[in-house]
């Protein structure tokens, strides 16, 4: 039930995540919106908890997997007790930081440092808990193992790499300041990636019911690519930070290597739409299909802005926020909401009525159209920026992209309104088996008392 | 066969390995940079603290509400730059909060900016491109001076 838990506060922390970036947006286009709340905070709230929630059902995901498909049982379930309660009290007093204005001032860790070390602990109990479960299977570990194995593995070095600016060796010198940060985030999210994409093989691979596709040459081909990528690809978004030019022309030879997956995304394409005509009844396939797509899409546009020529006008711009949020909306998202509804189909308790399942799909559906508008604004709002500038002041750049940026925040409503409108139904799931569960438990022990 | 573990660690080492190359090599000699004193690391210490980095970038790295702050001391030349951080940070406007800092704070802050200002310009504008679409700076510490040309 642990796995189940995790899901449940992740899928709170995007909720409230979603609804600090819709604020966050409307402070952005008319800054006395909420001035009592200062969009420093809302900035800091909406990044800590969407990236909270994609850590929390990735986590959620591998608790619940392990003791059901991989060994008899998890190796300790108080330890991932711990791991949750500990990642909960750092959450929770998170969130007091930020709204008392106490920060730690980083890009994407805003709050202050000391409240890393729960995380590093909480971290070190969940790879404890991993590593021990999956040393009880002593078969050749599928691709999705690997790659949650490696996400675990880096998450630990990348995070610690984020916090290297503590020492004044890296604090106290701008330009290896602003390359450790990168480095660090760019591989960071590379780490997740591992953990989330896991996820997704690890559904196809049962959905499909096909587990030689996980353990083929082609599978440790694409893993070993995307962890090659993950070490020596993150300079690409230093082609404008002044440093050795061997290390950006390195980067830029890494980044093209994902034409590989570009490349492979479009050979498989057919056989991924027949796959879909086959499973488009399973909740867990369409977004799994959906995620398909926007992986296309975004690795399209990762490899032009991977470009320098291309990189020099984008930089910097609401281009890059738009590879940004459509790795973590359409690809993480749309994968763990996979993830979610794959573990409700499997439930012994609770099924979704047809009704529930057909709102399910209408708010999929609004999720992705609204995502499409949301991520053209940006691109254009980005290209606007970073083509058209001729050297004017800031707020005349800003005023106009205006309408741009307008309807990037109108469509941000409707893509949390169909979010919420998933994860109000994944939630009523998700509790209602717990509660049977539990019911369960106690008749169960009530009988074994009386025998 | 390759073992896929060992593969694994290979790259885990080399992880290692490019790591500890690039913050030794690869970040260390660059031209143009001046000392972090105590006042700007103060500035440093500030910017943080309010979480500017929220709204503002340094090298595009940052929020998009106000501008990116790289260059900001040497906008326009002389000391307009300093002119229109000081009148922000002092009475805030166009988005930007007032925060109440005080004459030391804004000095700090200044000077802070002023220290990253001379690690480089962003974006760059004197460069060239090579056919296949990289670029090369004059900041870059390989770029060829004046006295090798």
């Amino acid at each position: 039930m642990i796995g189940l838990k995790f899901m449940k506060l992740g899928i709170i922390s995007l909720a409230i995540g979603m609804f600090f970036g819709v604020i966050g947006g409307f402070q952005f286009l008319f800054p006395e919106f909420l001035k009592e709340l200062l969009f420093t905070k809302t900035r800091a709230l909406h990044v800590s908890m969407v990236v909270s929630w994609i850590f929390l059902v990735a986590i959620g995901g591998i608790y619940y997997y392990l003791p059901r498909y991989t060994v008899n049982k998890l190796y300790s379930t108080k330890l991932a007790t711990w791991h949750y309660w500990l990642f909960l009290l750092t959450g929770i007093t998170v969130i007091a930081s930020y709204l008392s204005g106490k920060f730690g001032g980083r890009e994407y860790f805003a709050f202050p440092p000391i409240l890393s070390i729960p995380i590093f602990i909480s971290w070190i109990f969940f790879g404890f808990n991993f590593f021990k479960s999956m040393s009880l299977n002593l078969k050749p570990w599928p691709v999705y193992y690997w790659q949650w194995a490696t996400g675990i593995v880096y998450f630990f070095l990348t995070y610690t790499e984020a916090h290297l600016y503590l020492i004044p060796y890296f604090r106290e010198n701008m330009v290896r300041e602003i390359i450790v940060q990168w480095k660090s985030y760019g591989a960071l999210t590379g780490s997740w990636n591992m953990l989330v994409y896991g996820t997704a093989l690890f559904i196809a691979t049962k959905i499909g019911g096909n587990e030689k596709t996980a353990s083929s040459k082609m599978a440790f081909s694409l893993y070993f690519l995307g962890l090659f990528n993950l070490i020596f690809g993150w300079a690409h978004h230093t082609y404008l930070v002044p440093s050795d030019t061997w290390l950006r022309t390195f980067a830029y030879f890494v980044s093209m290597t994902e034409l590989y997956i570009f490349g492979k995304i479009i050979w498989d394409w057919r056989a991924s739409l027949s796959q879909y005509e086959i499973n488009r009844h399973n909740l867990a396939y369409r977004f799994l299909f959906s995620a398909d797509i926007w992986v296309f899409l975004n690795l399209g546009l990762a490899l032009i802005i991977s470009v320098p020529f291309f990189n020099f006008y984008t930089h910097g711009t609401h281009v890059i926020v738009a590879h940004a949020m459509g790795s973590t909306i359409g690809i993480n998202t749309m994968i763990l909401l996979a993830s979610i509804f794959y573990v409700i189909g499997n439930f012994k308790h609770v099924e979704l009525t047809d009704k529930q399942k057909k709102a399910v799909s209408h708010g999929l559906k609004l999720a992705n159209v609204s995502l499409a508008v949301f991520l053209i604004a940006l691109i254009i709002a980005g290209v606007g920026k970073g083509v058209f500038y001729t050297g004017e002041p800031y707020q005349v750049i800003i005023y106009n992209i205006r309408p741009f940026l307008m309807t990037f925040t109108l469509a941000g409503v409707t893509l949390m309104i169909g979010i919420w409108a998933i994860l109000w139904f994944a939630f009523k799931s998700l509790s209602q088996e717990i509660a049977k569960n539990h019911e369960s438990q106690e008749i169960n022990e009530a009988v074994n008392i009386k025998s | 066969m390759i073992n896929n573990r060992a593969i694994f660690f290979a790259l885990l080492i080399s992880y290692f390995i490019y790591t500890v190359y690039i913050f030794v090599d690869g970040t260390d000699s660059l031209p143009g940079m001046v000392a972090h004193n105590e006042e700007s690391k103060h500035g440093q210490e500030l910017f943080q603290k309010y979480n500017c980095i929220a709204c503002h970038q340094f090298y595009g790295l940052g929020g998009h509400m106000g501008p990116d702050l790289t260059n900001a001391m040497s906008y326009r030349g002389g000391n307009v730059g300093e002119l229109i951080a000081r009148a922000f940070l002092a009475n805030g406007g166009n988005g930007m909060p007032n925060y109440n800092l005080s004459e030391d704070e804004i000095s700090s802050l200044i000077a802070y900016l002023k220290f990253v200002d001379k690690t480089g310009t962003y974006p760059p504008k004197v460069y060239d491109m090579t056919w296949y679409g990289m670029i090369y700076q004059e900041d870059d510490p390989d770029w060829p001076s004046e006295d090798t040309e």
